[in-house]
């Protein structure tokens, strides 16, 4: 009992590192419809130039600063040359974009960062706690509480602040949103810089995890299956699809792997989504389209 | 007269044309597949350093190979075996007028998917310490050449390093040693040979998969803290072996107890991985460190005179970048071999095979090149085309890798027949006749 209570506790505190970078994913989608690829490579690029200053000698509180800057500069610069000029675009058209931004960010981040794997010490140890037998990472229970943090914060940002207001009208009505005058470009730049930030948040903490590399990026591929079973537009979803995939995905390993080779989690996560999709296609939180035909 | 005069001309203008091309213009074409981007960008960016570095020196300080100049250029593949077969298609014809001698595929998949092409193309693969464990045997795969290690090399010198750490053969019986791997060709490929040994020796063997990339690893770690082996002998690749030490050391198995192997035994390997890596092993077929020969020639002739290809040169002498140094001598020495015996001039690719299968670097070779302690001796022959099977263990102590031991060779008599009958089986289901080297005639 104690070895599934620990396997069980383990996949949730993991997933919650998978719904930190599947929440980067909603804020964008939520607000602009467009299902951003890139996410993984803006994660790279805030880890990574966050180590690079920290390696220079940079105090972690300034580069922390210049990293959110940075960000901030780069959200500009993609709603301003990249979704601007393709505003009314097909969802696919933005999809591609957002696969070619992804190409463009890692290929810049590295040319200019370098390629080495850098190592990134938040300060965090590693290390176990035991409750009774039951053995805790203590990296993941802290990983949780900021996943926790952040949800709180993002549902004070757009239920209590007038920006928030204003990003919920443009995600239900982009039309009725703009008649009502929203500075929609204002509004994509603020989300894409929130969505930067979340990023970041993801990219330090995997990058503590396996160190700060190209491979960072790849993490995205986790967020697929979280999005699919939550849904693309909740973040509360996002959450709970990172626990469903990280506790599905632990228990899976343990008690199915031995019986199909093992190495399943990759293939089992995307398999529990597809269950999802067949059941309900929006997922758990997603808003479900209506469409006149 | 005025016909003479001409035609004396026209000879001259041909002759003074064409010798130069032949003698001293044509250099031999040597493509390298590399990944400078990518997921595997870290290890390949010191790796091509090393490669450009070394043929750099070869052509500018040594005048090239037996006078042959190297003409080497880089193809970004990001390691993925389909781009690496496309890289193939375009240079297997050669360049300017040099044919191609072998290639380079710089990587286990990209070698499994062009197996067949190569051999027949007669164009060696080139692939040290990588490859299909059963092109050792020369006799069924004339045009493959996993160099130095293969992987059953691996799996025999890790276990023989376990044995001398519990005291002999003999303490290995009731062990319990656990493999790691990454659920791969490459991380599959040790298997027959571990379980091979643990029948002679009697040891029990664990075998744990991790799916690709390997970025969460709980419940393998915890798999073994449940059955508790004494030993974990760590087959992973790129952020596999980093999160598995790290997660190693939260379900407090010992790192001085985990034995990488060659590919999870590089500085990118254990500093990310910080605290968890001090006192990790590894095998070391290439050893980092910059206290060799070869090391001085490289600070002396091409990085005090900036030209090396090292972004950082702090990392000059990385485990990474002394694959590439092996890597391009092993390829340079394999050359010079078939120049001495064809002639200085471009080698083909048959000409490229029977070079490397009569490569041979004695302690004498070592020496003069530069790299003895760094590179062991080596004699590839047509019916074994390892050549090697050895390495040294290096352990990281917190900021370099150390070298604990000198060469150790993996056990070839129980290897060998496994790697007949794997050979066979292929010749088997591919319809080959093995070649019988001895009646040949070069």
């Amino acid at each position: 009992m104690n070895m599934f209570l620990e396997t069980l506790i383990g996949g949730l505190l993991a997933g919650t590192m998978y719904s930190l970078v599947a929440i980067g994913f909603v804020l964008i989608y939520k607000a602009s419809g467009v299902f951003n690829y890139a996410q993984g490579s803006l994660l790279l690029f805030g880890a990574l130039t966050f180590v690079t200053l920290t390696d220079q000698g940079v105090p972690a509180l300034g580069a922390i600063a210049v990293t959110i800057a940075l960000l901030i500069l780069t959200a500009i610069a993609i709603e301003k040359l990249l979704l601007r000029p393709l505003t009314n675009r097909s969802p696919m058209t933005l999809f591609m974009a957002t696969l070619g931004l992804s190409y463009v960010v890692e290929g810049v981040a590295q040319g200019i960062m370098g390629s080495q794997v850098r190592a990134l010490n938040l300060g965090i140890d590693d290390l176990p706690i035991f409750l009774g037998d039951i053995m805790i990472s203590q990296f993941d229970l802290i990983a949780a509480g900021v996943a926790l943090a952040i949800v709180v914060v993002l549902s004070l940002l757009f239920n209590r602040t007038r920006i928030g207001i204003q990003l919920r009208g443009v995600a239900d009505d982009t039309r009725a949103a703009l008649s009502l005058g929203i500075d929609i470009n204002r509004i994509w730049q603020i989300v894409w810089a929130v969505a930067g930030l979340v990023g970041l948040v993801a990219g330090l903490l995997w990058g503590a995890r396996q160190g700060v590399q190209f491979s960072l990026s790849l993490v995205v591929l986790k967020a697929l299956p979280v999005l699919i079973i939550g849904g693309f537009t909740s973040i509360p979803g996002a959450i709970v699809g990172g626990l469903i995939v990280g506790a599905g995905e632990s228990l899976a390993e343990t008690y199915i792997g031995p019986y199909l080779g093992g190495g399943i989690t990759p293939w089992f996560a995307y398999a529990l989504a597809l269950v999802f999709l067949f059941i309900r296609p929006a997922g758990l939180f997603g808003e479900r389209q209506i469409e006149r035909v | 007269m005025k016909r003479l005069l001409v035609a004396a001309l026209l000879a001259g203008t041909l002759f003074s044309s064409f010798t130069p091309a032949s003698a001293e213009e044509v250099s031999q074409y040597i493509p390298l597949p590399t990944y400078r981007v990518g997921a595997y960008a870290s290890s390949g960016e010191l790796w091509w350093a090393g490669e450009r570095d070394y043929f750099r020196y070869i052509n500018e300080v040594e005048g090239g190979v037996e006078g042959v100049k190297l003409n080497y250029e880089e193809f970004e593949t990001e390691w993925s075996p389909d781009r690496t077969v496309e890289v193939y298609e375009r240079v297997k014809a050669g360049k300017d007028g040099s044919p191609l001698a072998f290639f380079f595929t710089h990587g286990t998949p990209a070698t499994y998917a062009l197996l067949e092409k190569a051999a027949a193309d007669k164009i060696p693969l080139i692939d040290p310490a990588g490859g299909k464990t059963e092109t050792v045997d020369g006799t069924v795969f004339p045009y493959a050449f996993p160099l130095l290690f293969s992987y059953y090399s691996q799996a025999s010198t890790g276990i023989n390093y376990i044995a001398d750490k519990v005291g002999g053969f003999d303490k290995l019986k009731g062990l319990k040693i656990a493999t790691v791997y990454h659920d791969s060709a490459y991380g599959r490929a040790s298997q027959p040979a571990v379980e091979a040994l643990a029948k002679k020796y009697g040891f029990e063997n664990i075998q744990i998969p991790v799916a690709d990339p390997g970025n969460e690893q709980s419940p393998q770690w915890r798999q073994i803290r449940e059955q508790k082996p004494d030993w974990v002998f760590l087959r992973t690749w790129g952020v596999s072996t980093v999160v598995a030490l790290k997660t190693a050391q939260r379900f407090g198995f010992p790192a001085d107890h985990i034995i990488g192997d060659v590919w999870a035994g590089s500085e990118s390997d254990a500093i990310p991985a910080g605290t968890a890596a001090i006192g990790y092993s590894a095998l070391a077929p290439y050893p980092g460190g910059t206290d060799f020969e070869i090391h001085k020639r490289l600070k002396a002739e091409i990085l005090d005179k900036g030209k090396s290809d090292l972004r950082d040169q702090k990392l000059f002498g990385a485990v990474n970048y002394n694959i590439g140094l092996v890597n391009a001598a092993l390829a340079v020495e394999a050359l010079r071999t078939g120049y001495k015996h064809f002639g200085a001039r471009p080698l083909n690719g048959e000409e490229g095979r029977w070079a490397f299968e009569h490569l041979t670097i004695d302690d004498k070779r070592l020496e003069e090149i530069g790299f003895k302690g760094l590179l062991q001796q080596i004699r590839i022959t047509p019916t074994d085309h390892e050549g090697g099977g050895a390495a040294r263990i290096q352990s990281w102590d917190g900021e370099k890798w150390v070298l604990q031991t000198d060469w150790i060779k993996a056990d070839h008599e129980l290897l060998n027949p496994l790697i007949k009958e794997g050979a066979a089986a292929y010749a088997k289901e591919n319809g080959i006749t093995p070649r019988t080297p001895e009646t040949e005639t070069n």
